[in-house]
């Protein structure tokens, strides 16, 4: 048993062939994915020389990105919008989850949840371009409410600043938000909630002792696939975002392209992934009680 | 039986789902403290008709009575009775004791009440000690033993049980069968049970109600359901019947007069002929273990034919006979118990058979 005929021996077992099936994937994961990162995370341990990079090691960026204010303050606002657009994503996508799991007719389900996806027919930086016509100065909610009498100057809070990059982001956002807690809704049984209207609940009471829980590890989904992308949010920031409305991205690219400071850019970038991370695995861990179970 | 109060009163209950009519006037009553079988196939209403107790089901007309209360916009939380679902509907996000102790919290109970009730009950369906188990870890036995500790443990007036065995393997289910009538006993409340299965409602039952197509087609206690059904569909419902064909000779005050196939001229009696029709002409039926085969020796009490075997099936206890009598050319079966010495005899035999025309019905 030589060298060779164990070579083709594996080349022809279970695990050579499942290999090769998934390396063309694999290569343009990690060509496209991993190899970026990782030269992000290897940039942010570099020193900057202005116009170039100097290869030796350091901290310096870290501590930068970490004490200085200006830095930290943007770091804290994308967590603050990232919340707060998650926050409203899930509370107004559980309602509509909801009714289509619960009152919709089981043929029409299907077709509800197309409708729901429609948003998704146009590119997303139109979306964002159609909300700065919406909230704008001349914009349609102004003009309306003037029109109406309803205020004679118009509302200049939502517009440029943090508030219409979350009205925005929540937006984009919903069906995301909507299709996890469908899916957990409409896998409980429903024998469930007549148990426990049987059992003495009212339903108002059956649907937070036995619903609620139920659909939790749909409301987790949710949660996680709203705030991880956007906290990282680009885009929406940049267009209706304003100074005030800036971003951990926007700051990012700042470092990249306009001074020129990878390293810091890099360190800034490593520093909002770790936060993710972090602030994600806090709440898996926090409702890990519903996680339980065979699924 | 009689002088128990009524429980549970059906008048002129009527369902329509759009233009499916699932309930078609039921009036029945089932008695305090019975064990009530609602038997018939699926489709037949019979969870229907459970439904509306439980005030899941809303009614089209008539009325729902429990213990003299009229149910008419009594939701389903109100009512005095639980249920145990047929998948159980054990809620998987909780534990076993959680599970049972559901109900309970409008009760106001302290934990140390709560912990002592939830393990009361938890006994009674011999799964002390499981309370801390995850309920999702269960295997089908102890999930229908929780749900029905879940059910119990808030002293309905009527526990309602949709078809709680199909679930389970034969030998389960049969355990499970004794249990339950086991522990009616000891509760003393009613059981209304739905079921398929019409050898689960005889060994259960007090009483039972075979429904098709939304009717009650008998309402009796389990023997005279299996000696006397009404009519030819609740006699094929419930275990074997044999069918021979009849005519009616004449008739006179309570008696008939047929001459029926293999049998000869037969005068039966009015409650032998409950005037049930079999939908095409008249018959005789009669259950396969009251026919007898007489070996060498043996001498019958009442009748005696002959007969040539066309069929042996072997049980082991028992072995069926399909046989064909003088006179008649339908096979008919009978059912008879192995005794040890005993031959088995063989197809083409020919022997004799005895029988009694008092276990004979007509159907018209």
């Amino acid at each position: 048993m030589g060298a060779e005929s164990r070579w083709s021996k594996w080349r022809q077992s279970e695990g050579a062939n499942g290999l090769l099936m998934v390396s063309p994937t694999a290569i343009y994961a990690i060509l496209m994915l991993a190899a970026p990162l990782g030269t992000i995370f290897l940039y942010s341990f570099l020193t900057d020389g202005y116009l170039e990079i100097i290869r030796q090691f350091t901290v310096a960026n870290y501590v930068e990105a970490w004490t200085n204010e200006l830095y930290r303050s943007v770091m804290i606002r994308s967590l603050g919008v990232a919340m707060t657009v998650t926050f409203v994503t899930v509370i107004l996508a559980f309602p509509v989850a909801y009714f289509v799991s619960f009152h919709v007719e089981a043929s029409k389900k299907s077709l509800w949840l197309f409708l729901i996806t429609i948003p998704f027919w146009t590119s997303y930086l139109i979306r964002v371009f159609l909300w700065k016509v919406i909230l704008g100065y001349n914009g349609v909610v102004n003009s309306g409410l003037i029109g109406l009498g309803i205020i004679d100057q118009p509302l200049d809070f939502i517009l440029y600043n943090v508030n219409s990059v979350v009205i925005t982001l929540a937006h984009a956002y919903a069906p995301f938000a909507i299709l996890p807690i469908f899916v957990a809704l409409e896998k409980i049984d429903r024998s469930l909630l007549e148990a426990g209207q049987d059992l003495g609940e009212t339903k108002f009471r059956t649907f937070l002792r036995v619903t609620l829980p139920l659909a939790m590890p749909g409301v987790i989904a949710s949660v996680l696939i709203v705030f991880i992308p956007t906290i990282g949010d680009y885009v929406t920031p940049q267009l209706v975002g304003g100074p005030e409305g800036r971003m951990v991205a926007n700051l990012i690219q700042l470092q990249y392209l306009k001074l020129d400071n990878y390293p810091l850019g890099s360190a800034i970038a490593v520093s909002a992934m770790a936060i993710v991370t972090l602030v994600s695995l806090a709440f898996i861990g926090l409702n890990r009680r519903y996680l339980k179970g065979p699924k | 039986m009689t002088d128990k109060p009524t429980m549970i009163a059906f008048q002129d209950v009527q369902k329509y789902y759009g233009d499916y009519h699932a309930l078609r006037g039921i009036t029945a009553e089932i008695r305090a403290g019975e064990f009530f079988s609602l038997l018939g196939p699926s489709g037949c209403g019979k969870t229907t008709l459970l439904r509306t107790i439980a005030g899941f089901e809303g009614i089209s007309s008539g009325a729902v009575m429990i213990d003299g209360r009229n149910m008419a916009g009594v939701p389903a939380n109100q009512r005095p009775t639980n249920m145990v679902f047929q998948s159980y509907a054990i809620f998987p996000h909780l534990t076993v004791a959680e599970n049972v102790g559901f109900g309970l919290r409008k009760a106001g109970l302290s934990k140390a009440e709560m912990a002592s009730r939830v393990g009361d009950a938890l006994e009674m369906v011999g799964l002390k000690g499981f309370g801390d188990r995850e309920a999702h870890a269960l295997s089908g036995g102890q999930r229908q033993r929780v749900a029905l500790a879940r059910a119990l443990i808030l002293k309905p007036k009527v526990l309602l049980l949709d078809e709680p065995l199909s679930a389970l393997d034969k030998k389960m289910r049969e355990q499970m069968q004794v249990e339950l009538i086991r522990l009616q006993r000891q509760v003393g409340i009613t059981f209304i049970l739905v079921t398929h299965d019409q050898e689960e409602a005889l060994v259960m039952s007090d009483r039972i109600a075979v429904m098709f197509e939304g009717e009650i087609a008998q309402l009796a206690d389990p023997e005279t359901l299996y000696r006397r059904p009404n009519s030819r569909r609740v006699a094929d419902f419930i275990g074997t019947m044999n069918f021979l064909p009849a005519q009616i000779i004449g008739e006179s005050g309570d008696t008939v007069e047929v001459e029926a196939q293999g049998f000869g001229r037969l005068v039966l009696n009015a409650e032998q002929a409950p005037g049930g029709t079999s939908g095409e002409g008249a018959v005789v039926g009669f259950r396969p273990e009251t026919l007898t085969i007489l070996f060498e020796g043996q001498t019958a009490s009442d009748r005696e034919s002959m007969a040539v075997i066309e069929e042996v099936v072997y049980y082991g206890d028992m072995t069926y006979y399909d046989v064909k009598l003088a006179g008649s050319d339908a096979a008919i079966r009978i059912s008879m118990r192995n005794v040890f010495g005993r031959p088995v005899l063989e197809i083409g035999d020919e022997t004799r058979v005895a029988w009694s025309p008092g276990a004979l019905v007509l159907f018209r």
